[in-house]
């Protein structure tokens, strides 16, 4: 409990001073692909929980992040929406900026400042209200998934991931199929990490926990688990509540990183991408999580220097993809296949280190 | 006569339309080794998954210590001590042996009483203390059935319930797994068990139910079974 609490706060300072360290020295456009590397980590480590652990195929995650990214806006930024009945542009102020009404703050005579500390406020209860309303989806989901099994299953978070796209596409309140514009860009460095860092704390208490064990259980073998006394229906659900909750955070960091949102970010490749990253890495290892969520985020971006140096426009793609095929065809089971790194693992593969 | 502790009265069950177990009664006292023999698809795993919970009877009742246990969920009669080891080993191949062990300790919060058990299953069946740090499913069968066996042991069983424990075995793992069976009974746990291999079954139990086509058809002392004519014909290999 201890350890655990005093690797929280080591981590959120690290990520504190990460912040300052990168905005003062590195370049705007390495810090945001680390940002996004950030925003990778903390979905695919969630899904981990899902699909790795609990070895329910899921394919939702796009759905939960929508569902988190669109409730945290609604705390940060005015929605400003075409209203047909009476045929005007209306703007709703945010619920961070209600809240300051409420306090006595007087929106109108405000400067642009202090409208942006007021949203940054904000963001915190937004982070934490789109993580809940998502895990409270989640729930809904896990549902189903007591009954499915396998690619029923995977079709069915699929389609929920569309619902959700769907839904959002029409209600014009929050943009509708054009999406929120003007977020404001409060997701930086230290918020992407401190989540980072909560969300793999909490997912290697998981991991070694009874919990988890009861999750490892299902994944191998399912029958078995249940004359265990494991409650197979308890423990599914709790497995998505879990994964969808940090998805949901994970989401609203994303739309507060890219300012803009729309449906079709959350369109269904996206749940395929984290899913890639979860199987490059190694279903059902945590740093095989980590690790294919940098790559994966990393590898587009990278190959952008080479597309530049043979002229050839879009071959970053097809490097891109040919990586993936190789590294399924030679290393099926991901690049950390289910184990962690640790000082053991470690060892054994530096040559000349200790046994 | 000693108390029993598992009773089925005329129950029925359905796979769909399929009529899998036509009004099967059967108890089992503390103490006992009780065994259920049968060819195949005669209805005995059906059985075992009615009694812990996995399959939902149409009619007749089960119960457990005197309780009603017909509508019971699986982890709630594992909390009481009724456990299962499931055939075809069902074990979780990529955990390692200590993990499956704990595993098998799940339902239970008494921690210095899970340690000791779990040296207990270790001095049981010495061969997985020596492969502790290995995955379940780099076992032999034979070690994969004791695996199975000393898992349900974990969580405590007052009644174990044994599906084809010699399920694919050599002759001779066979005989150690019965002669470990009537150790752990002589621990004190009753013990419901199902088995083709009918000579051995007979051999290590106290009496014994030959189940065929869903039916009850012979039941009797394990001793005179084995001596009984039709039983020798059918599933002795003799007369």
């Amino acid at each position: 409990m201890l350890r655990t609490g005093a690797v929280l706060v080591a981590g959120i300072i690290g990520a504190v001073v990460l912040n300052a360290v990168l905005a003062e020295f590195i370049d705007d456009y390495v810090v945001r692909v680390i940002n996004l590397c950030g925003v990778a980590i903390v979905l695919a480590v969630s899904l981990n929980v899902i699909n790795g652990l609990c070895g329910q195929f899921s394919l939702g995650h796009a759905g939960f992040m929508a569902i988190g990214a669109y409730v945290c806006s609604l705390f940060t930024t005015t929605q400003r929406y075409y209203d047909a009945a009476s045929a005007q542009y209306v703007s709703e102020p945010s619920l961070a900026a209600r809240m300051a009404e409420m306090f006595g703050a007087d929106l109108a005579a405000a400067g642009s400042e202090q409208l942006q500390s007021i949203a940054a406020w904000g963001f915190l209860p937004g982070l934490i209200a789109g993580g809940v309303v998502s895990a409270l989806a989640g729930l809904v989901v896990g549902i189903p998934a007591l009954r499915l099994r396998g690619d029923y299953l995977a079709i069915a978070t699929l389609g929920f991931g569309e619902i959700v796209r769907v839904v959002i596409t029409n209600i014009p309140q929050i943009g509708g199929a054009t999406g929120l514009p003007g977020l404001p860009p409060l997701a930086n460095t230290s918020w992407i990490f401190a989540v980072c860092v909560v969300c793999i704390v909490f997912s290697v208490n998981l991991q070694r926990s009874t919990f988890g064990r009861a999750l490892i259980a299902i994944r191998e073998n399912e029958l078995a688990a249940e004359i265990m006394g494991v409650r197979i229906a308890r423990m599914k659900v709790m497995a998505f509540i879990y994964g969808a909750f940090f998805a949901g955070v994970a989401g609203g960091l994303l739309a507060h990183l890219l300012q803009t949102i729309s449906p079709a970010t959350f369109n269904f490749m996206k749940s395929i991408e984290v899913v890639v990253m979860l199987v490059l890495g190694g279903l059902g290892s945590l740093t095989g999580a980590v690790v294919g969520a940098i790559v994966l985020t990393v590898l587009p971006e990278a190959l952008r220097d080479v597309e530049r140096e043979v002229n050839l426009p879009g071959i970053r793609m097809v490097v891109y993809a040919l990586v993936l095929i190789l590294l399924m065809i030679f290393r099926p089971q991901g690049i950390f296949g289910q184990r962690e790194l640790s000082l053991k693992l470690l060892r054994r593969v530096i040559p000349g280190g200790r046994k | 006569m000693a108390e029993t502790v598992l009773e089925l009265e005329g129950i029925n069950v359905f796979y769909g339309a399929i009529h899998a177990l036509r009004d099967v009664s059967l108890c089992v006292n503390a103490g006992e080794v009780v065994t259920l023999i049968g060819a195949n698809g005669a209805g005995k795993t059906t059985t075992l998954a009615t009694i812990c919970g996995l399959m939902r009877p149409k009619s007749g009742s089960v119960k457990y210590n005197g309780a009603d246990i017909a509508r019971a969920q699986t982890h709630e009669l594992v909390a009481q001590g009724l456990v299962m080891a499931p055939e075809g080993r069902g074990i979780f191949p990529n955990l390692t042996v200590d993990e499956n062990l704990r595993i098998g300790a799940y339902a239970r919060r008494d921690k210095p009483a899970v340690a000791a058990d779990l040296a207990h299953a270790y001095e049981i069946f010495p061969r997985l203390s020596e492969r502790k740090r290995q995955k379940g499913g780099t076992l032999s069968g034979g070690e994969q059935q004791m695996l199975a066996i000393a898992r349900a042991l974990m969580s405590a069983p007052k009644l174990l319930l044994l599906d084809e424990p010699s399920l694919g075995l050599a002759p001779l793992i066979v005989q150690t797994i019965f002669a470990t069976i009537d150790r752990i009974n002589k621990q004190g746990v009753t013990i419901l068990l199902v088995e083709q291999n009918a000579n051995i079954a007979l051999k290590h139990s106290h009496r014994a139910y030959v189940i065929e086509a869903g039916r009850v058809d012979i039941e009797g002392d394990s001793a005179q079974l084995r001596n009984d004519p039709r039983v020798k014909a059918a599933y002795l290999g003799e007369g």
